[in-house]
């Protein structure tokens, strides 16, 4: 517990700021044990917290790991994905390090950020190039279900759909020719 | 039991039977509607209707758990987590397909005049004369001099938005203000009208939700969440519209988990006398007396209940004697048609979530056009531009990846055709009485297919798409067919037939049974052809039409 507070202070230094997103999943994340299907441990959550924040990192508005990405990628993978994808899922949680290790001599929790963007970078090339070659009923690479979930949950929630981009629950009205102008936000819904 | 007779009842309520609740209890008829499902009180039980994206737990995706309990639902798009609880319960509910039937049903009151799409078309004399002039099914025993004002009837209470168009093949009606086509779709529409030389036309769709306040109903707030329910009443349903004007009446009695079982007839006066009731909740069995029948229960679910009625008279229960009842099964075929993307426009935008898109009225087999098929086909679709979800797969992960999702990208249009399948005899229900729902009681068997004449328009419904946008100037053009599933257009129609003989149909020309003359049937059971338009608005005139006509027959004794 301590090494990995300590772990996410340190990422939070570099990332500035960033410690916020490790408050959240540190107390929000004890129900993901399950008897059934996929399970994940804290430490597997800090790892895709870290994931989505590189994947979506924080810029001028907030990164994914400030929507608690990653309770939410394994709170989807046990709900929703059928037992191949949990599968691919799940070990790709190994797989991801073990290629960490390999092109930054680091695993991913201990990587720097732009260590972690190359790798997810590289990562995302493999994953496009197995995706066009696999077959139907191969499970997805597992870069993809993590860069999947971490796009929909980020957008999907509060502060993606508000900060990031735009959201009006009641438009009221409708306008089919709207100005626009480069830099403007898209709609969330 | 004094209070188990009413003057009337009707059984489901739905779209059709809400208009026949509403209808005849104004005309100051005792009703009784009955309906399988629980109750949903309008506004209260649309539990997720004022949701943010971000309450909805799996953000509208599908569990493995809902996967696993709607093998019929998860076929589509009709399986989401936010409004899950208005479909039915699949393992209590179960039913066979002899061939592949998606059967999408909503067992509770307002039926699916809750989820329903809300596309409101007018039939024309096309389409009550296509069986006549090609042979197929039987005639219809109108024509649109006989339901037009009944139309007027129904859209202006009900509340239908559209424009004036004065096309033959889709007569106007008393609409509210059209809601707007979009910067893109309105510059289609005149390259269309051009191109074509305006014997095709882009317009918006018409639609049931209202663009001006009406009847305590607040206009179309722009957010396209209908299927959830509308906290604003601003699209026509049992419980936004016709519920509270019957309840107004004092004259409606609504009874909720209520399973009609059959219609109870009486041999020698060669009428209905009621209905058997079972309780969904209690199992228990009860008998409701009345003069009048309405059978609003949907197409496969009102042949269903005559199935299993006065089978000690007929073998296959009333209304068979035709041999038609439960055959002609009906629907829309549809998911085939072009998308394509538009250059420019990047400095327009929409505002709002229009929950409605254009339509192209049907131009097949019209005028002077003919095909090598019959009947026709219309589109509905939309153009818009791409939100976070585009694909940005070039730009890899990280903040540049980032910003651009949060911009939209380019316009993009797509249509999908609607087709008419004909009335074919061999499109059949039947009953499996070896197979048991929850309650013991038989359930049904659905044995349709789309045959050559569908099929072949689907080719036209491709390429006419794309043959549209190409000449719009839309890029990178492409065709798609998805496949289609018998009922998957969720309007299945034709069961219990309208027509001018008792020895070819079940209803004559007021929807009254042939066999039975107290009892009638104005859901999509009565539908003797299918056109291309969606059915609803129909089913509606139908109801107020037969119901208007069953009340002066009642007061003349003839019922």
């Amino acid at each position: 517990m301590i090494n990995r507070r300590d772990a996410l202070a340190r990422v939070g230094l570099i990332m500035g700021g960033a410690v916020i997103g490790a408050e959240f999943f540190l107390s929000g994340c004890k129900n993901t044990e399950k008897k059934d299907g996929a399970s994940f441990s804290e430490d597997d959550i800090a790892l895709l917290d870290e994931v989505g924040e590189t994947i979506i990192p924080t810029t001028s508005t907030p990164g994914a790991k400030s929507v608690k990405i990653g309770a939410f990628m394994t709170m989807m993978v046990h709900d929703c994905y059928d037992d191949k994808n949990q599968k691919a899922f799940t070990e790709g949680l190994s797989k991801l390090d073990e290629a960490s290790k390999k092109k930054n001599n680091a695993s991913f929790m201990k990587s720097t950020p732009e260590q972690r963007t190359a790798l997810l970078n590289d990562l995302d090339k493999e994953m496009r190039a197995y995706m066009k070659e696999k077959k139907k009923e191969d499970a997805a690479h597992y870069f993809k279900l993590m860069k999947e979930l971490t796009i929909l949950g980020y957008f999907t929630s509060e502060t993606g759909a508000t900060k990031a981009l735009r959201y009006m629950e009641t438009p009221g009205r409708y306008d089919g020719a709207f100005p626009y102008k480069k830099g403007d936000k898209a709609w969330a819904t | 039991m004094a209070d188990q007779t009413f003057d009337a009842i009707v059984v489901g309520s739905g779209i059709s039977g809400g208009w026949a609740a509403k209808e005849l209890t104004e005309k100051g008829l005792k009703v009784l509607m009955l309906e399988r499902g629980r109750n949903i009180e309008h506004v209260k039980d649309y539990v997720n209707a004022t949701k943010n994206p971000w309450d909805i737990p799996h953000r509208g995706k599908n569990t493995q758990q809902m996967i696993k309990d709607y093998p019929v639902l998860k076929r589509d798009y009709t399986l989401n987590e936010s409004n899950l609880d208005y479909w039915v319960n699949e393992k209590e509910c179960p039913y066979s397909e002899a061939k592949p039937f998606d059967w999408f049903r909503g067992y509770h009151v307002g039926g699916r005049s809750l989820m329903w799409g809300r596309q409101s078309y007018r039939w024309s004399d096309f389409d009550f004369e296509a069986n006549a002039k090609d042979g197929m099914g039987v005639d219809w025993p109108i024509r649109y001099k006989d339901i037009s004002k009944w139309y007027d009837y129904a859209e202006t209470f009900a509340g239908i938005s559209g424009s004036i168009e004065g096309l033959p093949q889709l007569p106007d009606g008393k609409f509210m203000p059209p809601m707007d086509l979009n910067c893109v779709e309105k510059d289609v529409a005149a390259r269309i009208k051009e191109h074509f030389k305006d014997s095709r036309r882009l317009i918006i769709g018409r639609v049931a939700n209202i663009t001006q306040p009406h009847n305590n109903r607040t206009n179309c707030q722009y957010r396209n969440k209908c299927w959830l329910g509308c906290p604003f009443g601003a699209y026509f349903s049992t419980q936004s519209a016709t519920l509270p004007a019957a309840m107004k009446t004092n004259n409606l009695t609504l009874r909720p988990f209520s399973i009609v079982t059959k219609v109870l007839y009486d041999k020698d006066s060669k009428k209905a006398t009621g209905v058997e009731v079972l309780d969904a909740e209690t199992n228990k069995t009860y008998e409701y007396k009345a003069k009048i029948i309405f059978l609003n229960a949907s197409a496969l679910n009102s042949a269903w209940i005559l199935m299993n009625s006065a089978t000690d008279v007929w073998e296959g229960g009333l209304g068979s004697s035709s041999g038609e009842l439960g055959h002609n099964v009906m629907d829309h075929h549809f998911r085939c048609g072009a998308s394509g993307e538009v250059e420019g426009y990047e400095d327009k935008y929409t505002f709002g979530r229009r929950a409605n898109g254009f339509y192209i009225p049907r131009f097949r087999n019209l005028f002077n056009d003919k095909r090598e098929y019959l009947r026709g086909f219309g589109y509905q679709g939309g153009a818009g531009r791409q939100g976070w979800g585009k694909d940005v797969a070039e730009l890899g992960i990280g903040a540049d990846m980032k910003e651009a999702m949060t911009e939209p990208g380019k316009w993009t249009i797509g249509m999908t055709g609607f087709g008419e399948i004909l009335p074919y005899h061999e499109n059949k229900m039947y009953l499996d009485k070896a197979k048991k729902d929850k309650w013991g009681l038989p359930t049904l068997v659905l044995d349709c297919e789309i045959k050559d004449n569908e099929k072949k328009m689907r080719t036209d419904m491709m390429n006419d798409a794309a043959e549209m946008l190409q000449a719009s100037g839309i890029k990178n053009v492409k065709t798609s067919d998805n496949g289609y599933t018998f009922g998957q257009g969720i309007h299945e129609m034709g069961t219990a037939r309208m027509g001018k003989d008792a020895k070819t149909s079940v209803l004559n020309g007021n929807n009254q049974m042939w066999d039975a003359k107290n009892v009638f049937i104005t859901d999509g059971a009565c539908m003797t052809s299918a056109a291309c338009v969606n059915p609803s608005l129909t089913y509606m005139a139908l109801t107020a039409r037969a119901a208007d006509f069953a009340v002066s027959e009642l007061k003349k004794g003839n019922l």
